[in-house]
């Protein structure tokens, strides 16, 4: 069995003592820095890729990887503690978990997504390991067609994941694409609804957005109610999730694995669906689905797996091709270059030592990140404790620093301002933040595809439907949205939520 | 106490006092990369950047201010002090195209900077979808040509390298392939390894892997001589298109007005790393063309900048109309 010897390879490569000293400075500097709100994977990996250049490139790359998780975590962490999700991603995970935070579950929530993304990233990795090369095969099948239409099925399942009106949620999705249409046109090079403004030319930075809206509107909501920010002060519960919590979680783990595993090999960054998907799925599957978005313990688990495993398997693209799925990655295609490996089809044959030591080491790193984190989860939760009129000038102040280390660009730290107004102005309206950030990030994508298939296709929109798979993720939509907007569905649905 | 105050109060005023160009460097420089961290311009920099730092005694500091095509970080570098703290790695569309493809550009690439000089090129190469029905240049010139009307080339967005060298191809060839739009080389690739577009051209460092694996095909590379990275590949000039010349150059630059002796210890800097082993060793591999001799150097950087200036204005204003 070819598969067992290059692992064990790739374990002797990443076990040895200087690479695991090196996974383990990389998962806990990642984890410290990427727990600062707003500093997501790509900063922390810009940050400290100096620190590797005294490395061998293998160790090096293993490093970077335990960075480059350890940032993902430290990103759910800020979601769940205080509900600032660092990108897409970790959007779905602020939604439940942090009102798991509010209801004295902090520490569960840490730890059931501390313990999905480590089942989710063991699976992954043998995925890698075992399925590599045929997948990124299937995933080039993938033209723009078939991605716009993925998208319109992302797009159908946001209307799915609302809670509450229908038509509230439509809305927020349809200005999500709207502010998605703000900055330079990708054909022409114009500008667009800029106001004339320098710092609007590249449209709205997601993070500056997600930050605005989800974490400064909250800290204005808490200024407005002390009391209710005091929640989570006095209660901080069971540290570890039970016996029954994990029984409870593990279909959702294993779900949210699959769904992750299979959308982040595809290079257009088809991984940012797999939460919200994996989300919609457990809340269609839930026997009780009012709990959700009030603190349900699998709407954390499921999420946080399809996360990690997406995270995970976008290294596929990657490694067998060479070619970056999103802009992290493309990060990780720099560092490799800057230590002489230029990734690309020919790295796992002509250095196998690397490519399966990395393979290893993401498996190591996942552990590692456990093993980091579960005895940290009661340091997380202390902080909760600290009194709210000092911790939110120092989220404040970590915020700015965290978005201003985005870009290196002032402009960025007013703008996350103003969204913060505007998403306390939603909180005041009933509207959810969450739709509107998946139609921000889908929008994007889905432009862009529809404007390269159709210029492909010579300006014909009979392409999304003869070509195959396209057609089959348009139907599959058309599914979901008629089943969202079936009279007596949602009435039933409304019902469901009315408590909100 | 006290004293303790007054030898704080002594390094501050030391610290904030103008020391002399002689001194320098006394912190860390700053050396602005107008891209995100990862692309070929940041590599570039941050191989170049280790071995200035060894040389200046002060790190140099890498920090990646992106947007509107790397025309952000250049304003920003151009309206910084010119006390040497501040440097730019522009390139061959900050310094070159941007003029001509941005009617509000703050600065003259010519005139709000101090060259310092030529850091690394990298050569462009023509590469198409593996089963592109063409393998050399004449086949390739002879197949666009003759499906004018259904030929598709990919490039990484408006304003970026391989957005230009594009539209100079078709331009110089006279034909009018659709252009499909991408965010970034790296999306652009992924569809010509699918085979959804037919051709684009782009630096070497970011196909060289792909073509080194035969996922795509690469049909000849826009150099005076060979690349010994790629050794196989014809030259345009060797294979009947010699008018397509074009090196996506990478270039140090201060902001004006920088004081002789601070312009000339950088240069000096920059011209040791270029010497460096190591750096030279890795930016072969990446097929980087190392600027020798004459090309070095704050003088030829200024002619370069106004030649290619005065080359893309005519150029983009055609195709964009």
């Amino acid at each position: 069995m070819d598969i067992i010897s290059n692992l064990a390879l790739g374990f002797s490569v990443a076990l040895s003592l200087q690479n695991l000293a090196l996974c383990f400075v990389g998962c806990l500097v990642g984890t410290m820095i990427g727990v600062l709100p707003g500093v997501g994977p790509i900063a922390t990996i810009a940050m400290l890729l100096p620190l590797t250049f005294k490395v061998d490139p293998t160790g090096a790359l293993i490093m970077l990887a335990g960075i480059y998780y350890g940032a993902q975590y430290g990103g759910s962490t800020t979601a769940i503690l205080i509900n600032i999700p660092g990108e897409a991603t970790s959007v779905v995970t602020a939604m439940d978990g942090h009102e798991m935070a509010k209801n004295g579950e902090a520490g569960k929530a840490l730890g059931i997504a501390a313990i999905g993304s480590f089942i989710a990233g063991s699976v992954a990795t043998l995925v890698i390991a075992l399925l590599g090369k045929p997948l990124t095969a299937m995933a080039l099948i993938f033209g723009p067609a078939e991605y716009f239409s993925l998208m319109v099925l992302g797009l159908a399942l946001a209307v799915a994941l609302a809670r509450g009106s229908v038509l509230k949620a439509i809305i927020m999705i349809v200005l999500g694409i709207l502010l998605s249409t703000i900055g330079t046109d990708l054909d022409t090079g114009e500008e667009r609804l800029t106001l004339g403004m320098t710092a609007l030319s590249d449209g709205i930075d997601f993070a500056v957005l997600a930050m605005g809206v989800f974490g400064l509107a909250e800290i204005l909501k808490n200024l407005e109610n002390p009391e209710a920010r005091d929640v989570v002060k006095s209660g901080i519960g069971k540290l570890l999730p039970t016996m029954d919590d994990m029984k409870r979680c593990f279909a959702p783990i294993m779900r949210g694995t699959a769904l992750g595993s299979i959308l982040g090999i595809l290079p257009g960054n088809g991984a940012v669906l797999a939460p919200f998907a994996s989300y919609t799925i457990e809340k269609k599957l839930a026997k009780d689905p009012s709990r959700f978005g009030k603190g349900a313990i699998e709407g954390v688990a499921g999420p946080e797996s399809a996360n990690n495993a997406g995270a995970q398997t976008a290294f596929i693209p990657l490694l067998t091709l060479g070619i970056p799925p999103n802009a992290v990655m493309a990060l990780m295609v720099g560092a490799m270059t800057i230590h002489g490996i230029i990734p690309g089809p020919l790295v796992m044959s002509k250095s196998p030592d690397l490519f399966w030591g990395m393979v290893a080491s993401m498996w190591v790193g996942n552990a590692m990140l456990v093993i980091i984190n579960l005895p940290m989860i009661g340091l997380w939760v202390k902080l909760l404790k600290v009194p709210y009129r000092l911790m939110f000038p120092a989220i404040l102040l970590f915020c700015a620093i965290g978005i201003y280390s985005i870009n290196n660009n002032p402009a960025d730290v007013f703008l996350t301002a103003f969204f913060g107004l505007v998403g306390y102005a939603f909180y005041k309206f009933g509207l959810e933040p969450a739709p509107m950030l998946l139609g921000f990030v889908l929008g994007k994508l889905m432009e862009q595809k529809l404007r390269q298939a159709l210029t492909l296709s010579r300006g014909s929109m009979m392409t999304f439907i003869e070509r195959p798979i396209s057609a089959v993720l348009l139907l599959i939509a058309l599914a979901i949205i008629t089943v969202a907007l079936l009279p007596s569905v949602r009435k039933g649905r409304e019902e469901a939520f009315q408590g909100d | 106490m006290k004293r303790m105050l007054i030898a704080a109060a002594a390094a501050l005023t030391l610290a904030t006092a103008p020391t002399k160009a002689q001194d320098y460097p006394t912190r860390p420089v700053t050396m602005i990369v107008p891209f995100a961290a990862g692309g070929p311009t940041d590599i570039i920099a941050r191989l170049v950047a280790e071995s200035m730092s060894k040389t200046l005694g002060q790190q140099v500091i890498i920090e990646n201010v992106a947007g509107a095509g790397g025309t952000t970080g250049s304003t920003r570098a151009a309206q910084a002090a010119p006390d040497g703290y501040t440097i730019l790695m522009g390139h061959m569309g900050t310094h070159g195209a941007a003029p001509g493809l941005y009617k509000n550009l703050k600065y003259n690439p010519s005139t709000d900077f101090t060259p310092i000089g030529l850091a690394a090129g990298t050569p462009i190469v023509i590469v198409t979808k593996k089963a592109f029905p063409a393998d050399d240049t004449k086949g390739f010139v002879s197949y666009v040509k003759a499906n004018n009307d259904k030929i598709t080339q990919a490039h990484a967005g408006v304003g970026s390298v391989s957005f230009t060298t594009c539209m100079l191809l078709t331009h110089q060839l006279g034909v009018k392939a659709t252009a499909v739009a991408y965010t970034g080389t790296g999306p652009a690739l992924n569809d010509l390894v699918g085979g959804q577009v037919d051709y684009m051209c782009d630096q070497l460092p970011s196909v060289i892997a792909q073509v080194r694996a035969g996922t795509v095909k690469a049909i000849s590379i826009a150099l005076p001589e060979r690349s010994p990275a790629l050794p196989n590949l014809a030259t345009t000039k060797e294979s009947g298109l010699p008018e397509f010349q074009v090196s996506a150059w990478n270039a140090v630059f201060a902001p004006k007005n920088l004081p002789e002796p601070i312009k000339a210890k950088l240069a000096d800097s920059l011209s040791k790393a270029l010497d460096d082993d190591k750096v030279k060793a890795r930016l072969l591999d990446l097929g980087a063309v190392i600027p020798q001799g004459k090309e070095r150097g704050p003088d030829a950087l200024a002619a370069l900048v106004k030649s290619e200036v005065d080359r893309w204005g005519p150029i983009l204003k055609s195709v964009q109309q």
